[in-house]
């Protein structure tokens, strides 16, 4: 099996910090991680290698400093990493990210053979767009599952794989044909501890550095800001809640106290009061 | 199994460790360096103030890339009581040097930046990675690590235990004692962010001009301990410390001093309107040249805060760490290029190359005070800081009592406290340890 991850080196989230003068996201000095929803598609790939054999390719776009992430990944256990990064790429929106990666895995499978799985995460917790899996499936047109939440079988000689997929109002089972892409729900598997051979290779390998040109991506107005017709109108960082908690004594009865607070809610959304009276009316 | 074998293991990333390993790495050695942070630095604290010196015996131009803060002009020392302080302050020019001798860093920063240079020079660097144990072949000689990730042993001619003042390795394998209350200090840190320009205003400051106030006194509520204030770019580091077996015996908790000495009226108006961004605690070890355990054996040797190698009273720690782990890495190197094994007669090459140097002689000047200080903290943090204080306020106040009397008043409230015999001893003791 040749499976494909791509992941995202995303600024560490829980220590981030906002400017306390200026009100801007504090980057410097900020650590980097692999997205988390990557790993737990990184680890599945991982498992179907160990299952089947084969070799799993971890592929970024981002600046030089994203190859950290990529040793992570090799860390953890994956075979080769491929980082795609070029000036050209810059201000990328979902669209031309999705573009630049799909010409690369096409440029993947020529220099390294088919990949049967490509696997995304479910969304990156700097974006949260969760439009890239999905995007690179459509360009790549091959079947998409996303929120996959366990894989149950998969069958290289077939090229088969049935697996699980969280739905609205329930579980969806579904049965596939490969190649197909992948965005793996965060908790379906637990992320693997590298061996310290893992950790020893990826200190010392060679990440594959690719321009726009080395994945021999043709359009290059489809990459970059170029191509992104998303346009950020205003950042900001979020305001603090003014809003103050309200405590309600308690009534003489159950039945009071109830009807206190309901009175509050109500106090301050009559749409809520009115919507709910129509509602209740009805019964 | 790891079949490969490097020269040399260095256990840890933080200024020993870095420094060892970028001494041996930068001389041909084949060098691991195993860090159990999320990255190197990640796990490192300290107040902290760089030694420049130190550093340039490593890397002479760090200051071209290296993550520095402020270079140092002035130094307060303040000793304080519950609402006032009896300061001495120097300030020089001369300090506004071309190669300025002492700056304040963030460590994290700082030693990720030590840790890339070390890489640089070949240096293999794993992170999240603890190593659990000291593997030795039957004779006892230390041979490699085992770690917590799968994969079993890693063998090195040579181990250098660069682990910090908790020494778990060390005191595991029976090579030092596991650290006495009485031999750390629980030092407790915040920084506080605020504007540049309401730094440089407050404390006077021009450009990358910076300043360290610290402070001792009845802050500490009779314990040994001390205060601390550096300012940083943009933040300023506060902290306060005390041995942890004063601790033990007391109910005061580390932030709770931290508290009072924040809300002091001589340091309440420096950090007014700051932000805290991080809270951060450590120890430190104390114990001064009477604990330093046994530094080398065979196939490893300690440096750094593991070998107990602070000097309490210069409050230099980062820099004895920094030197020991090129004395580490300097004998190795030399060794290796001998052809000789690490055996523990050979690698006293190292403990030879730390008593030749001011590492050991400061040590050795100050073996007295830890224990004097601990012993009378009583009196050296809440009996004088107090006494001067009513001297001061005694001397500056004008009421109409003619001077003679207010001598004589403060002299007599030197001698009701400690009388005449105590004095004298106080001041022979200090005297004798100093020396």
């Amino acid at each position: 099996m040749k499976i494909l991850v791509c992941i995202k080196q995303v600024p560490d989230s829980a220590q981030i910090r906002v400017h306390p003068v200026t009100n801007t996201i504090m980057r410097q000095g900020v650590p980097t991680i692999i997205n988390p929803y990557d790993l737990f598609s990184l680890e599945e790939a991982l498992k179907i290698r160990d299952k089947f054999g084969g070799e799993v390719t971890v592929l970024t776009m981002g600046p030089p400093m994203a190859s950290e992430a990529l040793r992570k990944a090799l860390a953890i256990g994956a075979d080769r990493a491929i980082l795609l990064t070029d000036r050209s790429f810059a201000g990328s929106d979902t669209l031309a990210t999705t573009y630049a990666l799909s010409q690369a895995i096409r440029k993947i499978e020529k220099v390294y053979g088919d990949q049967d799985i490509v696997f995304a995460g479910k969304q990156t917790i700097d974006g949260d767009t969760a439009q890239v899996g999905p995007g690179v499936a459509k360009r790549l047109n091959i079947l998409q599952l996303t929120y996959v939440s366990k894989i149950e079988s998969c069958d290289p000689e077939k090229r088969e794989i049935i697996l699980e997929r969280r739905a609205e109002g329930g579980v969806q089972v579904l049965k596939t044909k490969l190649p197909c892409l992948i965005t793996m729900l965060e908790g379906s598997n637990e992320v693997r501890r590298g061996t310290i051979d893992d950790s020893l290779r990826a200190a010392r390998a060679q990440i594959v550095t690719w321009s726009a040109k080395d994945a021999e991506i043709a359009d290059l107005t489809k990459c970059g800001l170029k191509g992104s017709p998303t346009i950020v109108k205003k950042v900001f960082a979020p305001t603090p809640r003014t809003d103050r908690a309200k405590l309600i004594e308690p009534g003489k009865t159950a039945g009071d106290t109830a009807e206190a607070m309901i009175g509050a809610i109500f106090a301050r959304s009559a749409s809520l009061e009115e919507d709910m009276t129509k509602l209740a009316s009805g019964f | 199994m790891i079949e490969e074998k490097f020269d040399a293991i260095v256990i840890g990333a933080g200024m020993a460790g870095n420094a060892a390993a970028y001494t041996m790495a930068s001389r041909g050695l084949k060098v691991l360096q195993l860090e159990r942070g999320e990255y190197p630095g990640s796990k490192n604290v300290q107040g902290g103030i760089l030694y420049a010196d130190m550093l340039e015996k490593i890397i002479p131009n760090f200051r071209e890339e290296a993550p520095l803060e402020r270079h140092l002009v002035e130094q307060r020392f303040w000793m304080m009581t519950d609402r006032s302080h009896t300061g001495l302050q120097y300030r020089s020019d001369d300090f506004n040097e071309e190669s300025p001798n002492r700056y304040t860093i963030i460590r994290s920063q700082f030693d990720r930046w030590f840790n890339k240079e070390a890489q640089a020079k070949g240096t293999i660097v794993i992170a999240e990675t603890t190593v659990t144990q000291l593997v030795s072949d039957a004779y006892g000689k230390v041979i490699g690590v085992a770690t917590d990730r799968r994969g079993g042993t890693i063998f090195a001619d040579v181990v250098v235990i660069a682990e910090g003042v908790n020494g778990l390795l060390g005191s595991r394998a029976g090579l030092r004692e596991t650290p006495k209350a009485d031999h750390v200090a629980l030092a407790v840190k915040e920084m506080h962010f605020l504007p540049r320009e309401t730094i440089d205003a407050r404390f006077n400051l021009h450009g990358d001009e910076g300043v360290v106030i610290e402070a001792a006194g009845t802050i500490s509520k009779g314990m040994t301990g001390m205060g601390f204030i550096y300012t940083n770019k943009e933040s300023i580091s506060v902290g306060m410390g005390c041995l942890v077996s004063d601790f033990a015996g007391t109910t005061e908790t580390p932030y709770g001093l931290l508290e009072a000495f924040k809300k002091h009226p001589s340091v309440a108006p420096l950090l007014e309107g700051s932000e805290v961004k991080e809270y951060a605690a450590h120890l430190i070890p104390e114990g001064g040249y009477k604990t330093i355990p046994e530094l080398f054996g065979d196939g490893w040797v300690v440096v750094g805060d593991a070998a107990q190698l602070n000097n309490a009273i210069h409050r230099e720690g980062s820099n004895l760490a920094m030197t020991s782990g090129r004395f580490a890495g300097e004998a190795i190197f030399q060794l290796k290029t001998r052809r000789e094994p690490m055996t523990k007669q050979n690698l006293a090459l190292y403990k030879k190359l730390l008593d030749e140097s001011f590492v050991m002689k400061d040590l050795k000047k100050y073996k007295d005070m830890p224990a004097l200080l601990h012993t009378q903290a009583k009196n050296y943090f809440l009996a004088y800081p107090k006494l001067m204080s009513n001297a001061m306020e005694n001397f500056l106040r004008v009421d109409g009592t003619p001077k003679i009397d207010k001598e004589k008043a403060s002299i007599r409230a030197f001698v009701k406290e400690r009388n005449w015999t105590g004095l004298f001893g106080d001041a022979v003791r200090l005297a004798r340890a100093w020396r």
